[in-house]
């Protein structure tokens, strides 16, 4: 599904390298974990990956389904399967909600030739997948994330998520600012995503997460590299161990 | 005093060159005193505090300068599935075959053309009366001069509710068309009128419209100036609210090589509420100002104003707004917010808020803004599969939507809405 090699990506504005050669493959139907510490690198390969601005990729490539993403404009490497659960959903002042994804379906729905979706379908369908969200019919009123509180963000960002049914979802730090209960709610979301041609990256400080999206893989990355993969158990021994030992033993 | 030279000049060579129609009947005196008023102010020059933003030389000259007319190719007449009374002018002259009868419940209209030649017409105690008493504190001479030298215009008596929106609809096809509309709108106790305008109207447009909206009734205008890149429009809308009454405005504007949109509003009535709000898109050369003078006479009144402006390619936009609060006005509530989205560095947009207050239990506040487009929010949008265009579209539309928000009918606030989404995607 998604392949990175030899990732090396550079901030564009000043001469600091961020990745130092990311080696990652995610197959169809898994769920990979990438933890680690504090500026290791995760959010800066998500953003890479879905096309933000301020970053230069001086080496290595990533392929989504054998295509090459990093030329690709964020709304093409969308179109291609693939979407960001930002950490920090952005507010849009006067954009309802409702509005915005549908334009979003709407615009990936063309940009792969298919036909629009029927605003009656449309309607249908997210009164569905908002309902089990527990995402209200005001909060699809509501201009897209204004006034939303940390946890109703992140359930936005997985009705999104639900709505545009991407093949490689990345979802970076989704569980932060979370309470346990919220946790619950956008886990049950996620998993309720998980098929053989899904596959997920979830970028984590914490096992907690990974105790309700179950990964089958976990990566540990340090320095912008990554140090580290094993199964689930790797996550525990972040867990009870911190990233020290770990560190340690790779150094 | 003697006018500065300049000045004189301007307004000497103008005068000599215009005509007050023929047969202006109970006009002749309003006229009159216009034309005085025109030659003590004299016609402004860009040294008038007042035109410092705004160059009037091109609105002042003998002729027009020529403006080419523009093509709409198949668009879709504005309020076109709207119920309206249809009065279309080509530039400045009435047009009888393309426009409806004019009669209707609730409202008795007429021409200025034609009911100019009777002695007595109810609005000859309005005509020019509102423009005479707008001209202070500030000089508003292009309007005196519309009141003296107005070709035509439509007298709308409305005596109780009409029955549908009077939709005023100005064509340009003339590349040299110059002029001079005057209407007036006199809306009796409870009585309830909404006016349609749109349209490019003429090379050059000089239009006044001056309504008298008596205790408890309202008043609602939606316009639409465009498209045409050429045109020069200087307007005013002079209004009186009696008590409870009820006035909002709303203008979108597109192109327009130079368009000075001029409010002028009195709260003489307790309760009485003002809304103007304005949303503009000028590209390139485009010059686009709003001027609005609020004056709170009364007690309890309401007075707000939402400007915004998208402005590219070196398009310049201008807000000139005031809140006079004078001593008595007591509970006034006044706001006024001015915004600008600047889409590049070459676009300049200049703001001048003023509050003046002379009443202590009052609440006023104004703001103004000059932005750029929010990255992380096109981001997000991309992020999600909304191709760069389109996403700006989204913020554009997002930006101007407080100004929309201001038209309270939702069909003609979809129409303008739609309008304003094709001429942004027909823009990328």
């Amino acid at each position: 599904m998604l392949e990175i090699k030899n990732l090396h990506v550079k901030l564009e504005e000043e001469d600091k390298q961020i990745l130092k050669g990311v080696d990652l493959k995610v197959e169809p139907g898994k769920v990979h974990a990438i933890m680690g510490p504090n500026g290791s690198g995760k959010s800066t390969l998500s953003y890479v990956l879905s096309g933000r601005d301020g970053y230069e990729v001086t080496d290595g490539s990533a392929e989504l389904e054998g295509e090459d993403i990093l030329e690709m404009e964020p709304e093409e490497r969308a179109a291609a399967g693939l979407f960001l659960a930002f950490q920090y959903p952005v507010e849009i002042p006067g954009v309802g909600n409702m509005t915005f994804l549908r334009t979003a379906v709407n615009s990936q729905r063309k940009a792969r030739g298919e036909e629009e979706i029927s605003a009656a379908d449309f309607l249908k369908l997210i009164r569905e997948k908002a309902k089990s969200l527990k995402i209200d019919a005001d909060m699809l009123k509501r201009p897209v994330n204004v006034g939303f509180s940390g946890g109703e963000k992140k359930r936005n960002e997985i009705l999104q998520m639900a709505m545009l049914e991407p093949k490689m979802c990345i979802l970076d730090e989704t569980d932060s600012g979370l309470d346990v209960d919220a946790m619950k709610l956008v886990a049950e979301g996620v998993n309720a995503l998980r098929d053989a041609g899904r596959a997920f990256l979830v970028i984590t400080h914490y096992q907690r997460l990974l105790d309700h999206i179950k990964p089958d893989v976990v990566h540990i990355m340090a320095d912008g590299k990554i140090v580290k993969t094993g199964g689930p158990e790797l996550a525990l021994e972040v867990e009870n161990n911190g990233y020290a030992d770990i560190l340690a033993e790779v150094a | 005093m003697a006018l500065p030279k300049i000045k004189q000049d301007t307004t000497d060579t103008l005068l000599s060159s215009m005509a007050m129609p023929d047969g202006a009947g109970w006009s002749a005196a309003a006229r009159a005193d216009a034309l005085a008023r025109v030659q003590k102010m004299g016609l402004p020059t860009r040294r008038d505090e007042y035109w410092k933003y705004t160059d009037p030389a091109t609105l002042t000259t003998v002729a027009a300068p020529p403006a080419a007319t523009f093509d709409v190719g198949d668009e879709t007449p504005l309020y076109d599935a709207i119920d309206r009374l249809k009065i279309v002018f080509v530039d400045g002259v009435f047009d009888a075959a393309a426009s409806d009868d004019l009669t209707m419940a609730g409202v008795t209209i007429s021409r200025l053309a034609e009911a100019g030649e009777k002695d007595i017409h109810w609005a000859k105690d309005l005509y020019g009366t509102l423009e005479a008493k707008g001209q202070h504190p500030v000089e508003r001479p292009m309007a005196a001069l519309n009141t003296a030298y107005a070709t035509d215009g439509i007298l709308i008596h409305a005596t109780a509710k009409a029955e549908k929106p009077i939709s005023l609809i100005y064509h340009h096809k003339s590349e040299e068309s110059d002029a001079i509309l005057h209407h007036c709108v006199k809306l009796d106790k409870g009585a309830e009128l909404t006016i349609l305008e749109n349209g490019p109207a003429a090379a050059r447009f000089n239009k006044c419209m001056e309504i008298d909206v008596a205790d408890g009734a309202a008043f609602h205008h939606i316009r639409a100036q465009g498209r045409d890149h050429e045109r020069r429009a200087v307007t005013h809308m002079f209004a009186r609210l009696g008590t409870e009454s009820v006035y909002k405005s709303f203008t979108l504007t597109a192109n327009g090589v130079l368009t000075r949109n001029e409010t002028v509003l009195e709260l003489t009535g307790d309760d009485a509420v003002a809304h103007v709000a304005g949303a503009a898109m000028g590209d390139g050369d485009f010059h686009h100002d709003d001027t609005v003078f609020i004056t709170h006479d009364a007690v309890n009144c309401e007075s707000r104003q939402v400007f915004k402006k998208v402005l590219r390619n070196g398009a310049v936009g201008v807000f000139q707004g005031k809140i006079l609060v004078q001593p008595g006005a007591q509970k006034t509530d006044g706001y006024q917010i001015s915004q600008s989205l600047l889409l590049d560095e070459d676009s300049q947009f200049l703001a001048k808020p003023e509050l003046e207050i002379y009443a202590d239990d009052v609440a006023c506040s104004h703001g103004s803004t000059s932005g750029a487009i929010d990255e992380e929010a096109l981001f997000y949008l991309r992020s999600r599969g909304v191709p760069k265009g389109p996403a700006q579209d989204l913020l554009v539309l997002a930006f101007l939507a407080e100004a929309i928000e201001e038209i309270d009918d939702e069909d003609i606030a979809a129409d303008i809405l739609t309008r304003l989404e094709g001429w942004l995607a027909r823009r990328r």
